[in-house]
């Protein structure tokens, strides 16, 4: 029972990590309407940002954590700007989703030539133990408990951001028509670069939660991460913000589940079923809505 | 001279769709825009707002160019434009969509003023304030359309097809609202089919024929001319 517990809670830390990297994925979505599939390449130059800040520049990890945040920040706004917005509007939706893949093994290569293929061990940013229950036999690791506390903060501070914010409202708009969004006075390409920063810096965050919990390092540390949000997203209904919670926690908490009593080999296969039979019996995500349009 | 366009031409792709049309709008008229299906009347709209490019002509708004303006900036500027099927963001509320039309405002009470106004004058609006906008009718949603546009205070809005799709009381009420945004000092630039109904309304009127202006004149003149009520009015 207690073995239990634990794994479902190392499930929602590790869900809360797929969904801060999902809400990255749901939002530019959402509001660029593409697949960002460097996504996550960005949450291990984060990674690599927080290792240098802390292990070469001697930073305390808040400030190798926020160093990293605005590395990230700036890497999102010149991807979309030199990759992405050139080809907006662009006949095909293909040329984008290519070039996103293109940044991503970019961002993977620049990262072999500056850090090379060696992993890095990756030091925890929280030096906290944790605590323990049941007279030590369910111990729960500070790295998770932070984790958890991070996701829900994260969708907090999200959602406030958006209900209550100018910019926040521009987002929902510019996500249902780009057009008429511009006729209310709203920079649409400003608009889109802030949600690449957004997305970017809250992949630097789950970049520092993941290499704590998994603590090796190496350019290709955010690849599938990155893929599994996708999924995330996508279960939750891609452009959904608490579908990209919801398919995140799913996500972690499935996978961990399978790891721990079906098979470790079989993990990532679970997931990836999973997200197909929601595709057959739900397409448009648990979340996801369609609105029908009046006439 | 509100809004004074010269020789436009615009592209779609390989088509030239606007070939050399020219119009002005004076401050204070309602000016309509009639034609058939296809002649190039929304595209006009939009090139005007800065939704698309023009490809030759200009564009000047009370005295300034505005051809290579970006459409965001044209709102505080005093343009608005209410484009066609009302597009009103259907996820968010009716309080957030007439919240989104004053997004250029700086000075908040004064955007809250305007919504008082629009309370005042579509009590349906502040019915509805908290339903989601694409859960209204298709009357509302033009009711919401045109509050929309109210709430950047425009000098000038453009308002293309807003009778489409709506049953003839719905289309007298529409048009009791252009009456009332014209008598609050506000210049219109009239798109529609309905052309009976825009002639009735507009003081001067252009025809508009696959690209190019064919009549133009006096609105009441237009509804009487032998020409205009066979091609437009049903005989």
């Amino acid at each position: 029972m207690l073995n239990f517990l634990n794994t479902i809670i190392n499930g929602i830390s590790l869900g809360s990590i797929y969904a801060i990297i999902a809400l990255g994925y749901t939002m530019v979505y959402g509001i660029a309407k593409m697949l960002n599939f460097a996504h996550g390449d960005v949450i291990m130059v984060g990674g690599y940002l927080v290792y240098t800040g802390m292990i070469s520049w001697g930073f305390n990890p808040l400030l190798a954590i926020l160093f990293a945040c605005i590395g990230c920040t700036m890497l999102g706004i010149l991807t979309e700007r030199v990759a992405y917005k050139p080809l907006r509007g662009a006949s095909s939706n293909l040329a984008v989703l290519i070039t996103a893949i293109g940044v991503s093994y970019f961002l993977q290569n620049i990262s072999l030539l500056i850090f090379t293929a060696n992993p890095k061990s990756f030091t925890s940013v929280i030096t906290w133990e944790g605590i323990s229950l049941a007279d030590g036999q369910l111990k729960i690791q500070g790295i998770t408990i932070v984790t958890i506390v991070a996701g829900i903060v994260v969708l907090l501070a999200l959602q406030l951001f958006i209900k209550r914010t100018k910019a926040g409202q521009a987002m929902l708009a510019v996500s249902e028509d780009k057009g008429a969004a511009t006729l209310m006075g709203i920079d649409v390409n400003k608009t889109i670069s802030l949600t690449f920063a957004i997305g970017s810096g809250l992949a630097a965050i789950a970049g520092a939660l993941l290499c704590s919990a998994y603590p090796v390092l190496t350019p290709y540390t955010g690849a599938m991460p990155g893929i599994k949000a996708f999924v995330a997203a996508v279960l939750g209904g891609i452009g959904s913000i608490p579908g990209a919670m919801l398919g995140g926690l799913l996500l972690g908490v499935a996978e961990t589940l399978s790891k721990r009593y079906i098979s470790t080999q079989l993990a990532d296969a679970i997931v990836f079923a999973i997200l197909i039979v929601m595709l057959l019996v739900r397409p448009a995500g648990l979340l996801g809505k369609k609105l029908q349009e009046k006439v | 001279m509100m809004l004074e366009v010269k020789d436009l031409e615009v592209n779609y792709g390989m088509i030239n769709a606007i070939r050399g049309v020219s119009f002005h709008v004076e401050q204070g008229e309602i000016v309509a825009l009639i034609g058939a299906n296809g002649a190039g009347k929304t595209t006009i709209l939009h090139t005007v707002s800065g939704l698309i490019p023009a490809a030759a002509g200009s564009i000047s708004f009370e005295g300034t160019d505005v051809r290579k303006t970006p459409g965001n900036k044209l709102v505080s500027l005093g343009m608005a434009h209410v484009p066609e099927g009302r597009r009103v963001f259907a996820q968010m509320s009716v309080l957030q969509n007439l919240k989104l039309g004053a997004y250029t405002r700086k000075d908040k009470a004064e955007a809250d003023e305007t919504l008082e106004m629009i309370y005042t004058h579509f009590p349906r609006l502040k019915e509805r304030r908290s339903q989601l906008a694409g859960t209204l009718s298709g009357g509302e949603q033009q009711m919401l359309a045109m509050g929309r546009a109210l709430m950047s205070k425009p000098k000038l809005i453009l308002m293309d097809e807003p009778s489409m799709g709506l049953s003839p009381l719905l289309v007298k009420e529409v048009f009791h609202i252009i009456e009332f945004c014209h008598e609050q000092g506000i210049t219109i630039l009239l798109v529609e089919q309905n052309a009976r109904m825009a002639l009735g309304i507009a003081d001067r009127a252009y025809v508009l024929e696959v690209g190019s202006i064919n009549m133009e004149g006096n609105a009441k003149e237009l509804l009487e001319s032998e020409e205009i009520k066979k091609a437009y009015l049903g005989g």
